[in-house]
């Protein structure tokens, strides 16, 4: 299976109450609160779109985007 | 996937749970799991009693069917033996299933009537604001418990296995991967299906309880479970396991009612 | 033998009429003096390809026919007092949420376990107000075989056509009493099917918007339209709702479209009520004494009549009102400690005229008990 490759994380904002699950359990630490409490990709570099974030966010604020390696946008 | 959207009723989010409420992580992986199932939206219907819980069944785009305390399980009987081709679910929280619901649960199960029961254990009642539960365990603190709680809780998985349903359960909030998984099992299997989710409640549970925030009570799902006949279940007793513990074929109410028509149609002629 | 005569017990009758209706599921719980109606039950309804369960109480038996309900079937339950008390919680959800389903009752003494086989008319009154909140209902009766086969006929379509549980009112001694029916032709009896929406797939569907006649066209679970049904108020969608308008406008719904139908679910008998200086009046197994003394007493030349109503909720004020405007006495024969009598007091002028003909010892009340109440009243002394 191809390596996945992040594309995007999409956080919708007004779901999202800042509860901090995706932030602490991110194994590579991408996510973290800003100063308004609602999360936010501080580190998209690191993320290896495991989705661990996306599966455990109690509002469904999350939504991350994957593509195969060496796939073109 | 296809996007969560799709089987969502979008208009009532953000959802009315707490921050870090767990329930809306099982909606979460019910939908995976039913998106990955490939199921028809038409063919399901979402049976929920009353409480934090049964909110679930309004923000999903299934027939939905909100309603009262503890009889979820009876309604949902009625929808499934009347039409058996639907695909029935019943999120019920744990005061709910096993309080005021426990004698339709353990019929239910004996029946082994084809639906999934989805028990939401937060260990208390948040709705009311924080009373204990059947399931608080003794020594736990809640409002109703001022003087710490004496009443003891019991074991849903075996529960479930005494009544008789044939597919029987555990997960929690943490494992939400091993939850998407574990539903997908239960919605596809001919009989009642028990799920036993663990779920956080911050709010009360958590507070009371000095348990931290949700990170933390997902914390301890992860240190205090363990798979089925793990190793550290050997080393240590008070693990709670997660996994299967019962998948078994046996007589099925709907199929069985369906002969018991053709012998009273035979009997006619 | 004529293959149309019947003789059968009150219960059994109940249970054929509810399959002339087109009952296809039925969910109960034995409890004595019902539990014929679930036995003949669980061997007629699979024959016609129906579905019966036994469920584990009476709470569950109710909430198990709302679900049925829910995916367009004709459905029924039956049970007696204490099993009709547990029932009080999921007919409030049928009244809330507008559930078509017929629940029996028949009823036996109480309070409390009280008299299991001894016959009583004593849940008259919790049929209108049991469950709980403002709430309208429809409660229909019997006396006899013939009529209970066309009164629970009756509460199938009334329950389909004002979205409604409807409550059947027996009483021990016509439930367990054997007596004849000539089973109704086909057709003879009209039977309402469901009324089912025409909105199309993909348009959307108010489960919950009465059309200009007040009906609401239902679409089965399972079908093209997914939508919610809930105990709490809702809106036209059926989503919750506590927008004070939404509140108001629902509650006035569920309690004008009883109220306003009087007329059409009224269902009564009369004799010799023309020219009745005595009018009695009475219902269920108390009418079968009532209507012996009339007879008997008319073929004396005595200006006696008897008003039989056969739906007792919505109560019919205006019929009794113009039925009893000239009688000089109006005696309610009933086995309770004067239930109906309440609502005839309310509904005639001059209301010192209604007197109480009553038995509440567990026996049922003959046509001498009804004599001696009409000889104190014409001062004869009992």
């Amino acid at each position: 299976m191809a390596k996945l490759k992040l594309k995007a994380h999409h956080i919708d904002r007004d779901w999202c109450k800042g509860c901090g699950i995706c932030v602490r359990f991110c194994p590579k630490h991408v996510l973290q609160l800003d100063d308004r409490e609602k999360a936010y990709a501080a580190h998209p570099e690191k993320c290896i779109g495991c989705r661990l974030c996306e599966m455990r966010c109690p509002d469904l604020s999350i939504t991350v985007e994957t593509e195969e390696e060496g796939e073109k946008s | 996937m296809a996007s969560v959207k799709e089987y969502i009723r979008e208009r009532f989010f953000p959802h009315i749970w707490c921050p870090g409420c767990g329930h809306g992580t099982v909606l979460k992986s019910l939908i995976t799991a039913v998106d990955q199932l490939g199921l028809s939206k038409n063919d399901i219907v979402m049976v929920s009693g009353i409480g934090c819980s049964s909110r679930i069944a309004g923000y999903v785009d299934f027939h939905t069917l909100h309603t009262l305390h503890g009889r979820a399980l009876a309604f949902a009987t009625g929808v499934k033996l009347s039409k058996p081709q639907l695909r029935v679910m019943v999120p019920m929280g744990d005061g709910d299933a096993l309080a005021i619901g426990g004698n339709h649960f353990i019929h239910a199960a004996r029946r082994n009537i084809a639906m999934t029961a989805i028990v939401m254990n937060n260990r208390i009642y948040g709705m009311t604001g924080g009373q204990f539960s059947p399931l608080s365990g003794y020594g736990k603190a809640a409002t109703t418990a001022p003087y710490g709680n004496i009443d003891h809780d019991f074991d849903v998985v075996q529960l479930a296995k005494a009544a008789g349903a044939s597919f029987v359960a555990r997960t929690t909030t943490y494992h939400a991967p091993q939850m998407v998984e574990i539903l997908k099992q239960a919605f596809t299997h001919k009989g009642f299906a028990v799920v036993e989710i663990l779920t956080q409640c911050p709010t009360y549970f958590g507070r009371k309880n000095k348990m931290g925030e949700a990170p933390d009570m997902l914390e301890w799902f992860k240190e205090n479970t363990t798979p089925i006949g793990s190793q550290a279940k050997q080393k240590n007793p008070s693990l709670i396991e997660r996994g299967v513990f019962v998948a078994e074929e046996k007589a099925e109410y709907c199929t069985e009612y369906e002969k018991v028509v053709e012998r009273a149609m035979k009997g006619r002629e | 033998m004529n293959p149309k005569i019947h003789f059968l017990q009150g219960n059994e009758a109940c249970v054929e009429a509810a399959l002339y209706a087109g009952v296809q599921f039925y969910a109960g719980y034995p409890i004595t003096p019902s539990t014929e109606i679930a036995e003949h039950m669980a061997y007629r309804l699979p024959q016609k390809g129906g579905k019966f369960i036994q469920m584990e109480d009476e709470i569950a038996s109710i909430c198990a026919i709302i679900g049925a309900s829910l995916t367009g079937h004709k459905v029924m339950t039956a049970t007696s007092g204490p099993g009709f008390s547990l029932m009080q919680e999921g007919l409030g959800y049928a009244i809330m949420a507008e559930i078509p389903c017929v629940i029996v009752n028949v009823q036996r003494g109480g309070p409390s376990t009280g008299l299991p086989t001894g016959p009583s008319q004593g849940d008259i009154y919790q049929a209108r107000w049991g469950t709980h909140g403002d709430h309208a209902i429809i409660a229909l009766t019997a006396s006899n075989h013939q009529d209970i086969f066309e009164i629970t006929v009756q509460a199938f379509n009334m329950a389909e056509t004002y979205r409604t549980p409807v409550i059947l009112l027996f009483d021990e001694v016509i439930g367990h009493m054997r007596e004849r029916l000539i089973m109704p032709e086909e057709g003879e009896i009209p039977v309402v099917d469901r009324l089912r929406t025409s909105v199309k797939a993909g348009v959307d569907y108010h489960p919950y918007l009465p059309r200009e006649d007040g009906r609401l066209p239902m679409s089965d679970f399972g079908g093209e339209h997914r939508y919610n049904v809930t105990g709490l108020f809702h809106d036209m969608w059926g989503f919750p709702s506590d927008n004070p308008a939404v509140v108001h406008g629902l509650l006035r719904h569920l309690v004008d479209k009883i109220r306003n139908n009087v007329q059409a679910i009224t269902r009564y008998k009369e004799y010799h009520l023309e020219d009745a200086q005595t009018i009695l009046i009475s219902y269920g197994c108390s009418a079968r004494s009532a209507l012996h003394v009339v007879q008997n007493r008319r073929a004396r030349g005595e200006r006696l009549g008897l008003l039989e109503l056969q739906s007792l909720w919505p109560f019919p004020y205006s019929l009794v009102e113009e039925k009893c405007a000239e009688a000089r006495h109006i005696v309610v024969v009933e086995m309770n400690m004067g239930q109906v009598v309440r609502a005839v007091k309310r509904a005639v002028y001059n209301p010192e005229r209604v007197v109480l003909a009553n038995r509440i010892d567990g026996s049922f009340i003959t046509p001498t008990d009804i004599k001696n109440i009409l000889r104190l009243i014409q001062g004869k002394g009992v």
